[in-house]
């Protein structure tokens, strides 16, 4: 019953570098389960508000409480250590608490599961094409089976292709382990895919404008129901001016 | 432990693939051979007597304890460059006032050539193994410093992040991040150090030694016997080759294989 209660409740943040003012008065709340995507231009705060939001950065204006029992983040850049082989970057969160047999057979489970070979086990990272990297982040995060995951635009640098089949093993996993994100993108129909929530954060200072809501169930979203959802945003006026949009 | 013996596993392969390297040697004694033709035994002798010179001082206990004693103090003047110029270089990495000051410095020093600190070294401490051991600590201690100095400056923050995400301890990313990262720096600036410190010792003892290589290299110019001075130059290159080749590199292509 206890994991029901766990929340992450963003309340009243400001952030500052310097004198100029990051994000303005950000308020959220993230319940067990659910995705949070939140949206807005290159440059408006986002991978600043997940950071502080992960404790990467100390909270200096508000407040953030986290009841989450565990958390894992993905990375825009796969941040792999160059000198660790697939299996060893995929370990490295879970090798210092588990014994090292355990850690390695676990590492190869969910290594297979996002579609890793066997052969590209004892690969270092220079002899991985950009997608495998990605591949290996996303392993690296879950093998944690993390309560709350932070994304953070890990799908902007893949083809098409392939962020369809990786957003699938996210969602697959999240279900499974009822994990919750908070995932940072620029990419409209990207978050209208994965999220129950869409925040749009303008920029200058960051500031969330707007909540929007999705309620139909992720597996009956279709291509058809992603794109005139997608047309709906583009035609609303705040994510018009939020991305500044210009008319054709 | 697992590196080490990976490393001893591919020992005999990387041997094998040693075949290459043997035949540009052997292409170089020819053409040494030929030069004693032209010019004869007294400016060039045959690599033939030159090897049979160097069986023949390997015979002497006398030349053994010279080759012992150059060795020592090779080994201790790099061991200390090792000690205080990975430690202060870690150090000025670290911070980037010191950083900044210190890369004048290290101009400086790398600059004023070694012969000069011979000079220095033999009006400050007279003949002997401190002057020797001096100028070997002077002259490599440079290269190991900008080794340890750009490996901790360019720790990158990225990892540290991602690393910090997961909730490492301290330890795991010393482990698993700054100690891989350092060591990928400072391992050629070790390499490249003891090259230095082996050349400079021998020079080092030809001025300023009355004993090692370098002090029976001056006697064999004196005495005009260049069949003994080239086997003592063979004698150093082939210690310097062996550490090189055959202890070194092993090393360094097994912990450098994650590198493009």
């Amino acid at each position: 019953m206890e994991r029901l209660e766990e929340k992450l409740k963003v309340s009243d943040l400001n952030f500052y570098f310097g004198f100029t003012q990051i994000l303005n008065n950000i308020n959220f709340e993230l319940k067990t389960g659910e995705v949070i995507s939140i949206v807005g231009p290159s440059g408006g705060g986002k991978t600043t508000l997940l950071k502080l939001c992960s404790d990467l950065l100390n909270v200096t204006e508000g407040e953030i409480t986290n009841s989450f029992s565990s958390s894992a983040f993905a990375f825009q850049d796969a941040r792999l250590l160059p000198w660790k082989t697939v299996v060893e970057n995929i370990m490295l969160p879970i090798i210092a608490t588990k014994k090292y047999t355990t850690a390695y057979k676990e590492a190869c489970e969910i290594a297979l599961r996002f579609g890793l070979e066997e052969k590209d086990f004892i690969k270092y990272p220079k002899d991985l094409s950009g997608g495998m990297k990605q591949r290996v982040n996303f392993a690296r995060a879950l093998i944690t089976k993390p309560r709350l995951l932070f994304l953070d635009e890990p799908f902007s640098a893949l083809d098409i292709g392939l962020k369809r089949e990786l957003q699938d093993f996210v969602l697959k996993s999240c279900k499974e382990f009822s994990t919750s994100v908070l995932f940072i993108t620029h990419d409209l129909m990207e978050a209208i895919r994965l999220s129950d929530k869409i925040l749009l954060l303008k920029s200058d200072p960051g500031e969330i404008i707007k909540t929007y809501t999705i309620d139909e169930e992720k597996n009956n979203r279709d291509d058809k129901f992603i794109f005139t959802k997608t047309q709906e945003f583009l035609t609303d006026c705040d994510v018009i001016n939020t991305f500044e949009i210009k008319a054709i | 432990m697992k590196t080490l013996i990976k490393i001893l596993k591919d020992f005999p392969w990387f041997l094998w693939s040693g075949w290459g390297s043997i035949a540009s040697i052997f292409l170089f004694f020819a053409l040494w051979d030929m030069g004693n033709q032209i010019y004869g035994d007294l400016v060039l002798p045959s690599p033939k007597e030159v090897l049979l010179t160097v069986f023949s001082l390997f015979e002497q206990q006398e030349f053994i304890e010279d080759l012992l004693l150059t060795i020592k103090r090779g080994i201790m003047g790099f061991g200390i460059s090792l000690a205080i110029g990975t430690f202060f270089g870690l150090i000025a990495g670290y911070f980037i006032t010191a950083s900044v000051m210190s890369r004048p410095i290290v101009t400086i020093l790398v600059g004023i050539p070694p012969i000069a600190w011979i000079v220095l070294a033999m009006i400050w401490f007279g003949f002997g193994d401190m002057t020797v051991m001096f100028t070997v600590v002077i002259a490599s201690f440079p290269i190991v410093f900008v080794g340890a100095l750009q490996g901790s400056r360019t720790l990158e923050g990225d990892l540290k992040e991602m690393m910090d995400s997961f909730g490492l301890s301290f330890w795991q990313k010393c482990k698993d991040l700054y100690f891989p990262h350092l060591f990928s720096y400072l391992f050629p600036s070790w390499v490249s150090a003891l090259g230095m410190s082996w050349k400079i010792v021998i020079m080092a003892e030809l001025l300023s030694a009355n004993d090692g290589i370098g002090a029976s290299l001056a006697v064999a110019r004196s005495h005009l016997d260049t069949p003994t001075a080239l086997a003592l130059v063979m004698t150093m290159v082939g210690v310097l080759l062996f550490v090189e080749y055959i202890i070194l590199e092993p090393i360094k292509k097994e912990v450098e294989s994650w590198r493009d």
